[in-house]
C-alpha cells in the first residue's frame, strides 16, 4: 500500500517538477550559494563547514600533542600565538584540557557528525531514491543555519578570558557545573552548552527531514529493498539521532539549571575550594546515563554512514554486488537497536550495580555479531572481484581494516571485568580513536573522493589522493597501534604529564614518536584540503556521465545537476543497484528494466 | 627564526609535491586515462600487499618493544587481578585469530582479485550457508568471552570477605585522604556540612559521634600483604577515580555517592622492588577521571607491608580527633572529653 502511495506521490512531483523547471533561472548569489534550499549546495555547505573544524579540532590535537610528546620542550612562538595560554613557551594544563575538551568536541559532533552524515544525507538521499530535493528544503536550509550558528557559539568560547569547556567532551558535572572546580567551567561551559543545544536542533530538523524523504519520496520502483546501502545506513542513522539527541539535550539544559539557577539535578554533597555548596540530594551519575544514551547512539551516528558508503563503493570498484544485501541491511538494523541498549558500557566502573553491569555486558558483545557479518560480507564482495583501486575505494577498504582494528579492541573494552583494568586508559583512547574516529574519517574520505566528480564535476588530484591514503593509513596505525601498550601498562588518558609518575613515566620516547607522527598526518590532511579546493576550479573536467560505471540513481542525472536535480523526468527503478557483472554485462544500471531471459538471484 | 625555517620546508615541500601531482595528472592524460588508470592499479594492488605484510612484521616488532613495559610481564599484584590477566590472555587469543584472518584476507583478495585485463568478477550476490556460518561462529567465540568476563566480574564485585580490612579513600582536587576505621573498625559519621578548614576537619568528620574517636586521617595508604582490603571510596568535590593499575582495580569517588571495591595485594612493596626490578617501585594511585586542571598530578601512594611492619605503623598513628583537638587553639569545651577519649583509645 504505502509503494502505491509512493508512486503516485512521485509522479505528481515529477510531473509538477517538470513543468515547473524552467522557471528557476532567475537564481541569485545569495540564494544560490547563502540562503540555499538545494539539497546537493547545503550538503556541500556542511562539508565545507565541517572541513574547516575538521582543521581547527586537528591543531588542537597537533598543539597538545606537543605538549604529551615534548613535555620538557618550551615553544617561544606557542606564547605569540595563545598569549597566556602558553606563558613562557608552554602550554597551560588548564588549556591543555581545554585543547583535549575541544577536540573531542569538534571531531565527534562538528566534524564525523554534521560534517559526515550532514553531507552525505544531504547529498545522497535525493539523489540515489530519485527525489527532485528533500521533503523540505527550508527545514533543510535551517538545519545548516542552525549548525552555522552552533559553531559561531562553540568558535565563540575559544576566545573568552576563562577558556572555552575544559571537562572533557563527556563533560560530566559535578566537574562541569562548578566554575570554582574549573576555569573551563565558568562562561566557557554556558558557550558549550548553549551551541549543542542549537546543534541538536540543527541536528534534529536534519534527521527528520532525511526519515521522511527516505520514506515518502522514494521515484517510482524504488521499493525499501531497491535502496543502495548507503540510503539504509543514513536512514539508520537519521532515526538514531532523532531518538537519542532529545536525551542529550535534556541533559545538557539540566545542567544549564544546576549551573545557574540552583538546582541539584547532578549536584550533592560538595565542598568546592573551601566552599560548601547547599545542594543535596543530585545525582552526578544520571548525568552519566543521559549524556551516554545519546552518547553512545552517537557512535553509530558517526559509523554507520561510513559502512553505507563503504559498502557501495566497495561493489561498484569490484565489480560485484554486495554480498548478502539482506544481512547487510539486517545487521544495520540490528547495531541500530543494540546502540540504544549499551549505554551503561561507559560507566562499568561508577559504582553501577554488577547486574546490571553484566547485562550490558552481555548486550554490548552482542554488536559484534551484526558487526562480524558485516566484515565477512564485505570481505566476500571483494572475493573474485575485479578490484579498481580508485581513491575512494582505497579509503573504503582502509575503513574496514581499521574497523576490523577498532572493532576488536571493542570487545576488550566490552567486557566488564577487563574494563576494569582498561577503562579511562590509553587503550581506550586507542579502540575509539581507531574504530570511530579514524575508520569514520575514512568512510567520510570514501566518499568525497567517490562523490566528487558528482558534486563539482570535476575529479580530485589522484597523486595526491593517493599520498593522502597512504599517509593517513600508516600514521593512524602508527599513532594509534602503540598506544595499546600504554593502555596495558595502565596508562591514564587525559594526562597532561606523567613524568611524575613512577608507573607511568617510561613511555616518553613513544610518546615523542607519537606526536611527531600526528603532526606529519595532519598536515597531509591540509594537502588534502587543498587538493579540494583547488579542483574545484582546476581539477580534471568530468566528461562522462557515469564515471565509476556505477548502477545507482545519481549517475543518472547531467554531469553538473541543477536544482531539481533531473532534467526531465525522474527516473523509473527496475531493479537493485548491484548488478554487476551479472549475465556477463560490466553493470545494469537500476534504470533499465528487467529483460524477458535475465537470471534470477 | 627556527620556526620560520621550519613552516617554509614545509611549505617548499606541499609545493614539490603539488607540482609533481600535477605532471603526473598530464602525463595521465598525455598516456591515456585507461592506461594510466591500470598502472595505478598495479601499483597500488603491490602496495596493499606491502602494507599488510610490513605492517604484521611492524606489529611484532611494537610488542618486541613494548610487552615488557606493560604491567603484564610483572603479574597482577592482587589475587583477584589475576582473573584479568587471564581474561586478557584468552581475549586476546580469540581477537588475535580473528584479526589475522580478517586482514589477511582483506588484503590478499585486494592484491589477488585487482583488475586484469579478461577477468570477469564472479556474480556472487548472497550464500544462505556462509551467511549463517559467520553469525553463529562469532556468537559462539562471543558466548566464550562473556561466560569468563562474567564468572570473573561477579567474583570481584561480590561483597568482600568478613575479615577484610577496611580503608576509606576520599578525594578532592588534587589529592587522596585515607581514614581507618580504628580499633572498633566502624567509621564515624561524616557530614559534608561539618567541613571546617581551618580546624583541620576537611572530611566533615562528625565528632560527636563517639565511633569517630578512635579513626585515624591519613595521606598515605598502608595495606597488610595477603589480607583482603576493602575500599570505600568518596569524594568531595568532583568525580574522581581510585584507579590501582597493579592491582587491576578501578573505582569512581562521586560526591554524594560512596562506592566500593575489595582486592587482596599479594606482595609487599619491598617484593615489588624486586620483582620488577625497580628499587624506586611504588603502588600509586592515580586519578583517571579527569578533575580539573591538576588531575594529572592527583597521586597517592599505596604501602603494602607485612602483617608486623603493618601493626606497626598502625599503632604509631594518633586518632584525628585527637590530634586535630590538641592544637592549641581548640575550643575549651572540647577538651575535657578529649582527656576522657585519650585515655579510652590510646594504646596501652
Amino acid at each position: 500500500m504505502s509503494s502505491v502511495a509512493t508512486l503516485s506521490n512521485a509522479d505528481i512531483q515529477g510531473v509538477h517538477d517538470s513543468a515547473h523547471h524552467e522557471h528557476h533561472h532567475h537564481e541569485t548569489f545569495v540564494s544560490k550559494y547563502i540562503f540555499s534550499q538545494d539539497h546537493k549546495m547545503i550538503a556541500k555547505q556542511f562539508l565545507i563547514t565541517g572541513m574547516i573544524w575538521a582543521m581547527i579540532g586537528g591543531l588542537f590535537s597537533v598543539l597538545f600533542r606537543l605538549q604529551l610528546g615534548y613535555p620538557d620542550t618550551t615553544f617561544p612562538w606557542l606564547e605569540n600565538v595563545l598569549g597566556h595560554w602558553a606563558k613562557g613557551g608552554k602550554i597551560h594544563p588548564e588549556f591543555y584540557y581545554a585543547l583535549v575538551t575541544m577536540h573531542g568536541t569538534v571531531l565527534v559532533f562538528f566534524v564525523l557528525t554534521a560534517g559526515l552524515s550532514g553531507t552525505f544525507a544531504n547529498f545522497l538521499i535525493p539523489l540515489q531514491i530519485g527525489a527532485r530535493d528533500m521533503a523540505s528544503p527550508m527545514l533543510n536550509m535551517l538545519s545548516y543555519w542552525f549548525f552555522f550558528t552552533a559553531s559561531i557559539i562553540m568558535i565563540s568560547s575559544l576566545f573568552v578570558q576563562t577558556g572555552p569547556a575544559s571537562g572533557g567532551w563527556t563533560i560530566y558535572p559535578p566537574l562541569s557545573a562548578l566554575g570554582d572546580a574549573s576555569m573551563g567551567s565558568k562562561i566557557g561551559m554556558d558557550l558549550w552548552l548553549v551551541s549543542m543545544a542549537m546543534f541538536i536542533v540543527s541536528s534534529l530538523l536534519g534527521g527528520l527531514n532525511y526519515i521522511t524523504t527516505i520514506l515518502n519520496m522514494r521515484t517510482k520502483g524504488m521499493s525499501m529493498t531497491r535502496m543502495p546501502l548507503t540510503i539504509w545506513a543514513l536512514f539508520f542513522t537519521a532515526v538514531l539521532g532523532v531518538l537519542s539527541f532529545p536525551v542529550l539535550l535534556s541533559g545538557a539544559i539540566l545542567l544549564l539549571f544546576d549551573r545557574n539557577l540552583g538546582t541539584s539535578f547532578f549536584l550533592s554533597d560538595i565542598v568546592v575550594a573551601g566552599k560548601i555548596l547547599p545542594n543535596e540530594g543530585g545525582s552526578a551519575i544520571l548525568f552519566q546515563h543521559l549524556f551516554w544514551f545519546l552518547g553512545h547512539p552517537e557512535v553509530y551516528i558517526i559509523l554507520l554512514p561510513a559502512m553505507g558508503m563503504s559498502s557501495e563503493i566497495l561493489s561498484v570498484n569490484s565489480r560485484k554486488p554486495i554480498f548478502g544485501y539482506m544481512a547487510m541491511v539486517g545487521s544495520l538494523f540490528a547495531i541500530t537497536i543494540l546502540a540504544f541498549l549499551v549505554w551503561a558500557h561507559h560507566m562499568f566502573v561508577t559504582g553501577l550495580n554488577p547486574f546490571l553491569g553484566s547485562v550490558f555486558v552481555l548486550l554490548t558483545l552482542l554488536i559484534a555479531v551484526p558487526s562480524a557479518i558485516k566484515v565477512f560480507n564485505w570481505l566476500t564482495t571483494l572475493w573474485r572481484g575485479n578490484i579498481r583501486f580508485t581513491p575512494g575505494m582505497l579509503f573504503a577498504l582502509g575503513f574496514v581494516s581499521l574497523f576490523i582494528s577498532g572493532g576488536l579492541t571493542g570487545i576488550f573494552l566490552g567486557n566488564s571485568s577487563l574494563d576494569i583494568h582498561l577503562h579511562d586508559t590509553y587503550f581506550v583512547v586507542a579502540h575509539f580513536h581507531i574504530v570511530m574516529g579514524v575508520a569514520s574519517f575514512f568512510g567520510m574520505f570514501a566518499g568525497i573522493y567517490h562523490w566528487y566528480p558528482k558534486m563539482f564535476g570535476r575529479y580530485l588530484n589522484n597523486t595526491l589522493a593517493y599520498i593522502h591514503f597512504w599517509v593517513t593509513i600508516i600514521g593512524a596505525y602508527l599513532i594509534f597501534w602503540p598506544m595499546h601498550y600504554e593502555g596495558l601498562a595502565g596508562m591514564p588518558r587525559r594526562y597532561y604529564d606523567f613524568s611524575n609518575w613512577e608507573s607511568f613515566k617510561m613511555f616518553g620516547g613513544l610518546n615523542e614518536f607519537i606526536s611527531l607522527v600526528a603532526m606529519i598526518v595532519f598536515a597531509v590532511q591540509l594537502l588534502f584540503v587543498f587538493n579540494y579546493f583547488y579542483s574545484m576550479f582546476k581539477g580534471r573536467k568530468v566528461t562522462t556521465q557515469n564515471p565509476w560505471e556505477s548502477n545507482t540513481l545519481e549517475w543518472t542525472t547531467p554531469i553538473n545537476p541543477g536544482h531539481g536535480n533531473w532534467v526531465g523526468e525522474i527516473p523509473e527503478v527496475h531493479r537493485w543497484p548491484y548488478d554487476y557483472n551479472k549475465d556477463n554485462r560490466e553493470f545494469i544500471p537500476q534504470t533499465e528494466p528487467v529483460g524477458e531471459d535475465e537470471s534470477k538471484h | 627564526m627556527k620556526e620560520f625555517f621550519l613552516v617554509a620546508i614545509v611549505i617548499m615541500i606541499f609545493v614539490v609535491i603539488f607540482q609533481i601531482a600535477k605532471a603526473s595528472e598530464y602525463v595521465s592524460v598525455l598516456k591515456g586515462e585507461e592506461k594510466s588508470r591500470k598502472q595505478n592499479n598495479k601499483i597500488n594492488g603491490f602496495l596493499l600487499i606491502s602494507f599488510l605484510v610490513l605492517g604484521l612484521a611492524g606489529a611484532w616488532w611494537c610488542n618486541d618493544l613494548y610487552y615488557g613495559k606493560t604491567l603484564f610481564v610483572q603479574g597482577s599484584a592482587s589475587e583477584q587481578g589475576e582473573k584479568i590477566d587471564l581474561m586478557l590472555y584468552i581475549t586476546i587469543a580469540v581477537t588475535g585469530v580473528i584479526f589475522l584472518i580478517t586482514q589477511v584476507l582483506l588484503f590478499w583478495f585486494c592484491f589477488k582479485y585487482q583488475e586484469k585485463d579478461g577477468r570477469k568478477a564472479f556474480f556472487f550476490p548472497h550464500n544462505t550457508k556462509l551467511e549463517l556460518l559467520w553469525t553463529t561462529v562469532p556468537a559462539i567465540f562471543l558466548t566464550i568471552l562473556v561466560v569468563f568476563g562474567l564468572k570473573y566480574w561477579f567474583k570481584m564485585t561480590n561483597d568482600a570477605p568478613k575479615d577484610a580490612a577496611l580503608v576509606e579513600i576520599t578525594g578532592h582536587q588534587f589529592a587522596w585522604e585515607m581514614r581507618y576505621p580504628g580499633k572498633d573498625n566502624v567509621f564515624g559519621k561524616k557530614n559534608f556540612k561539618l567541613y571546617n578548614k581551618p580546624s583541620g576537619n576537611i572530611l566533615g568528620v562528625d565528632f560527636e559521634d563517639p565511633e569517630s574517636w578512635d579513626d585515624l586521617h591519613t595521606t598515605q595508604m598502608h595495606l597488610q600483604v595477603n589480607r583482603p582490603v576493602k575500599l570505600v571510596i568518596n569524594a568531595m568535590d568532583v568525580i574522581h577515580d581510585v584507579g590501582l593499575p597493579h592491582f587491576r582495580m578501578k573505582m569512581d569517588a562521586v560526591p554524594g555517592i560512596p562506592t566500593t571495591m575489595w582486592f587482596t595485594p599479594k606482595y609487599t612493596t619491598e617484593e615489588m622492588k624486586v620483582r620488577t626490578g625497580n628499587p624506586n617501585f611504588v603502588y600509586e594511585i592515580s586519578c583517571d577521571q579527569v578533575c580539573g586542571a591538576s588531575h594529572f598530578s592527583m597521586r597517592g601512594v599505596i604501602v603494602v607491608e607485612t602483617e608486623a611492619e603493618y601493626k606497626k605503623w598502625i599503632a604509631e598513628q594518633t586518632p584525628e580527633f585527637i590530634s586535630l583537638n590538641k592544637k592549641p587553639d581548640a575550643p575549651g569545651a572540647a577538651d575535657s572529653a578529649t582527656n576522657k577519649v585519650v585515655a579510652q583509645v590510646l594504646p596501652k
